[in-house]
């Protein structure tokens, strides 16, 4: 069972830890009593939409010596653009570095960067889920999350 | 022979002139041959006297010698005896009876000894040292001694008994010895024996003293170490209770500052803000001495360790800045951090410690400053070896020369006793840094305040000492502060050192060693800083400043925070030089920051500068944007907008201390380039969005979803009604006039069509609209993560109205809505 306090700890470590940032505290805000939900949906949506650009991006990459520079950089910049949104800092910042590596069409950085963005995906998409849970166990307790 | 009677014949009764014929006996024995010397004995019959008679009868029945009672002699009177022994006519065999002896007898022979001159013979012979006096007695009867020999004697003195034998068994005799002289005192035998006896009682004494003493010493011994043994237990016992306590008495401050922050974020009326801010400031002091006594504690346990993570040495200084930046405005005191461009971007260490000791020297130096500056700069510790001389003479020395134009105290006298740098330290035979992989930093904090009282300066890294009890009760802490981060200098290999003048300020120096995170990236900053993107510094990047600033050091501070946005920086001293740079120059200024005293020194002359500045923009079209101007000040509060009220261009105020991020979040703004500004100003904002936006209709154009739900939350958070459409060709349906849109939200980058030409394209619709009455322009603002790619020109090319970035920034979208929205 999840306290508030713990919660709030668990939100302040993930923005210490640069997964969040302050456009997270933005969304948080636009939650209310017409848009309960509205988190959660966003983040989900997020999820989907971060997942179907990975494997493009796979698949593109994968083609190493004909990778389409700039097919990847539009990805990229898509999955920029949506963690963006959410807050999601270290995504973002791979992304810009992505980017980078696309201008200067470097593979080796391309690689790299790949593993970089999974890797700070599958971190954030846990850190999120762990958070979900948190809220939804102290919503169904009866108390309310801070905002 | 017959025995026969005989009357006692008492020896004095033996007087020769009473001698007569001997009476008819039965028996003679008559006296036939003497010696000479006893010739008066001849004819007395020996068996007249009693004695004798006794004497010749034994002797002829015994056979053997039989000696007389000790009697006076006749002639000598002197004391004698006589012994005899009787002839026989045969050999007698040893077991003859007396009878037979008797019967034998032929004849006697008698000898006469005097005991006197016997004794003395004899004793002559025998002569010894000491005076012997012999007593010879005849113990026959031994109630009644005959004393034969010798004086007189007292009879308690000591005397040697022996016994005599004149082979006569019937008589006994004895002879008694005895010193003549008392034996003297024997003072030699005595003296030695007490002589011994007290050296031996002395030798026992002492040792008897030296046992008892180690007894003792071992007892005392015991004591202190169960003594000791308690006192450590104490020790430990005490660190542990305030590690112990310390916890938990953070716990519920964390909760308690937590709950506070909050409560900031609710609705507050301004009083309530304010209470609360004072509660979260009371609530940081204590936890922070908290963790100031825990440190102290762990300390003192030895157990402090160091982490080893990747920091980035120039984003704490800037952390360290906005934690002392309203303190310093607040004071008037001008605050500036310098870090050199030799340092390398990142490095390992712990930075959680480094800025403790940083936040702990400023923080002291804040307490004790009400004027002036307070300069925290860090080098390479080979920087400032190699340079000592060259550098240090221009600045230092003289007053001018510092950031403020405020006296301060020679910072080199602070490190130069550093052990690192004396001949034998490591960097006396140095070689060039790159085959080393550790990085050494010197970090100065130099202030222009009270200074440290001399009689204090030699306890000041002592723990719990401080200044004086004024100083407590005025400034507060704990006084833990610089002893802890002595050690902690020390934990990181480096020393600590100041120098303070009274009155002139203080300047303290410590050195770390840190390990070099990226070896080879030594050279341009511009490479190290797209390695690791500042969120900011791709939007500058290549962009050009000026700035305009009297004062070298200060000007160089400006140059160092601008430069990390990637921003090429000029420095001119004044106003005029400023103005001709510009117009002559090649390259375009994007900006011009400007120190306030400069600008305060004349507002003609600045008024005079800043319509040059249009009218040159005006003259060369090629130039594009004016530069924007942007004025350094300390505390906004002393800042006077009002002689350039007159302008069209208001100059921005940036306060200082410069901050990388706050630099780029004032250029930003002032650039009209949005990103995530500082929301402190939301509520204000969010109030006025709401009146601009509620009940519009609005068009959200966005190929990814989840931007365009992020986008449609926020706008219909301020009341507006959104629609959300995914494609350009999408939105010039929906926007076929007539719509019912008050304006459209336009993502750029868009698969098929972009942003631009689909805005071009609905303009080219509206414009085809023929009935002039029913021509609506409707406001599309460009949506864009990418600031570089949206330029102002662009977006006005193809007919939108602004730009905002993506996510939403509360005052940038305000300004651009308000430009075609009135608040309802």
């Amino acid at each position: 069972m999840y306290s508030v306090a713990q919660l709030v700890e668990y939100t302040s470590s993930l923005f210490q830890q640069g997964f969040l940032d302050d456009q997270f505290n933005q969304l948080q805000l636009l939650q209310d009593e017409s848009n309960p939900n509205f988190v959660v949906e966003v983040v989900t949506l997020f999820f989907e939409d971060a997942e179907k650009l990975l494997n493009q991006l796979e698949k593109e990459i994968g083609q190493e010596n004909n990778i389409d520079f700039k097919r990847v950089d539009a990805l990229v910049h898509q999955l920029k653009g949506s963690s963006s949104s959410i807050g999601a800092q270290r995504v973002q910042r791979v992304c810009i570095a992505f980017k980078n590596y696309c201008e200067e069409k470097n593979v080796e950085g391309c690689f790299k960067s790949l593993q970089d963005i999974k890797q700070e995906y599958t971190l954030v998409k846990t850190k999120f889920e762990t958070l979900f849970k948190m809220e939804q166990q102290i919503f169904a307790a009866g108390g309310s999350a801070p905002r | 022979m017959d025995t026969m009677e005989q009357n006692p014949v008492h020896e004095d009764d033996y007087v020769p002139d009473e001698l007569e014929p001997s009476p008819i006996h039965e028996e003679y024995a008559p006296v036939i041959f003497a010696q000479d010397t006893i010739s008066h004995v001849i004819s007395i019959d020996v068996l007249s006297g009693k004695e004798d008679r006794e004497n010749v009868l034994r002797a002829r029945e015994s056979g053997k010698g039989v000696l007389t009672a000790p009697f006076r002699l006749l002639k000598t009177n002197r004391l004698g005896v006589i012994l005899t022994f009787a002839v026989y006519k045969r050999d007698l065999p040893s077991n003859a009876t007396p009878n037979e002896r008797i019967q034998a007898t032929d004849g006697y022979l008698g000898g006469v000894f005097e005991i006197e001159s016997l004794v003395e013979k004899l004793l002559q012979q025998l002569a010894s040292k000491q005076t012997v006096l012999v007593n010879v007695y005849d113990t026959t009867n031994q109630t009644h001694s005959i004393p034969m020999y010798g004086s007189d004697v007292s009879g308690d003195e000591f005397y040697h008994v022996s016994f005599l034998n004149f082979g006569d068994p019937f008589r006994k005799h004895e002879m008694h010895c005895r010193f003549k002289q008392k034996p003297p005192f024997p003072r030699l035998a005595t003296g030695t024996s007490i002589g011994i006896l007290v050296i031996a009682l002395l030798v026992g004494h002492i040792f008897h003293a030296t046992v008892s003493r180690i007894a003792k010493v071992e007892d005392d011994y015991q004591e202190m170490m169960v003594l000791k043994k308690r006192a450590e237990a104490a020790d430990v016992a005490k660190s542990q209770f305030l590690a112990t306590v310390s916890h938990e008495i953070r716990t519920p401050m964390n909760g308690v500052l937590g709950m506070m922050n909050m409560l900031m974020d609710t609705d507050l009326d301004v009083t309530q803000q304010e209470y609360v801010r004072t509660a979260q400031g009371s609530g940081k002091a204590l936890v922070s001495i908290i963790n100031e006594v825990l440190d102290q504690a762990k300390i003192e346990s030895g157990k402090i360790e160091l982490e080893a993570v990747l920091f980035d040495i120039r984003s704490i200084m800037d952390d360290v800045l906005s934690l002392f930046s309203e303190k310093s405005q607040g004071k008037g005191v001008e605050l500036a951090v310098y870090v050199s461009d030799q340092v390398p971007q990142q490095l390992i260490g712990d930075p959680g410690r480094f800025r403790q000791i940083i936040t702990n020297l400023m923080g002291n130096s804040i307490k004790f400053t009400d004027k002036g500056h307070i300069f925290v700069t860090i080098h390479l510790v080979e920087e400032v070896f190699h340079s000592i001389e060259v550098e240090r003479e221009s600045t230092s020395k003289d007053a001018e020369h510092t950031l403020s134009g405020f006296p301060v105290a020679d910072g080199r006298r602070s490190w130069e006793g550093f052990r690192a740098f004396s001949h034998e330290g490591p960097l006396g035979s140095f070689s060039s840094t790159s085959s080393n992989d550790l990085i050494s930093l010197i970090v100065s904090v130099e202030d222009t305040g009270d200074g440290i009282p001399l009689e204090s300066q030699p306890m000041i890294f002592t723990p719990f000492m401080q200044v004086g009890p004024s100083i407590s009760r005025k400034h507060g802490g704990t006084g833990i502060g610089l002893s802890i981060s002595k050690c902690l200098v020390g934990l990181m290999n480096g020393e600590i050192g100041f120098v303070s003048e009274p009155k002139i300020g203080s300047t303290f120096t410590f050195t770390a060693v840190f390990t070099n995170a990226c070896p080879n990236s030594n050279e341009l900053k511009t490479q190290q800083i797209n390695n690791q993107p500042h969120p900011a510094t791709s939007e500058f990047n290549g962009m050009a400043a000026l700035v305009i600033d009297p004062r070298p050091v200060r000007a160089e501070v400006s140059r160092y925070h601008i430069q990390r946005l990637g921003v090429r920086v000029e420095i001119v001293s004044d106003l005029k030089q400023g103005l001709s740079t510009v117009t002559d120059g090649d390259a375009s200024v994007n900006m011009i920051l400007i120190e306030q005293e400069v600008w305060d020194r004349d507002s003609s002359i600045s008024s005079h500068f800043v319509n040059n500045i249009r009218k040159v923009v005006e003259i060369d079209k090629g130039k594009g944007i004016p530069p924007k101007l942007f004025i350094l000040v300390n505390s906004s509060s002393s800042f006077r907008a009002g002689s350039t009220a007159s302008c069209l261009h208001n100059p921005t105020v940036v306060t200082k201390p410069l901050r990388a991020s706050m630099l780029a979040a004032s250029l930003q703004r002032a650039m009209g380039v949005g990103n995530k500004g500082n929301p402190r100003n939301g509520e204000h904002q969010g109030l006025s969005l709401k009146h601009l936006l509620s009940g519009r209709k609005i068009l959200i154009v966005d190929d990814n979803s989840v931007n365009r739900t992020v986008a449609a939350g926020a706008l219909k958070k301020y009341g507006a009604g959104v629609v959300c459409v995914s494609s350009g060709i999408e939105a010039i349906t929906m926007l076929r006039p007539p719509h019912q849109f008050d304006a459209c939200f336009m993502d750029i980058q868009m698969p098929e069509m972009d942003g631009f030409e689909a805005t071009r394209r609905i303009r080219e619709i509206e414009n085809s609209v023929k009935d002039r009455e029913l021509f609506v322009h409707l406001p599309i603002l460009a949506m864009t993560a990418d600031v570089m790619q949206a330029t102002h020109q662009e977006c006005s090319k193809c007919g939108m109205d602004g730009y905002v970035s993506k996510p939403f920034e509360a005052e940038q979208l305000y300004r651009e809505v308000s430009k075609f929205f009135q608040s309802s």
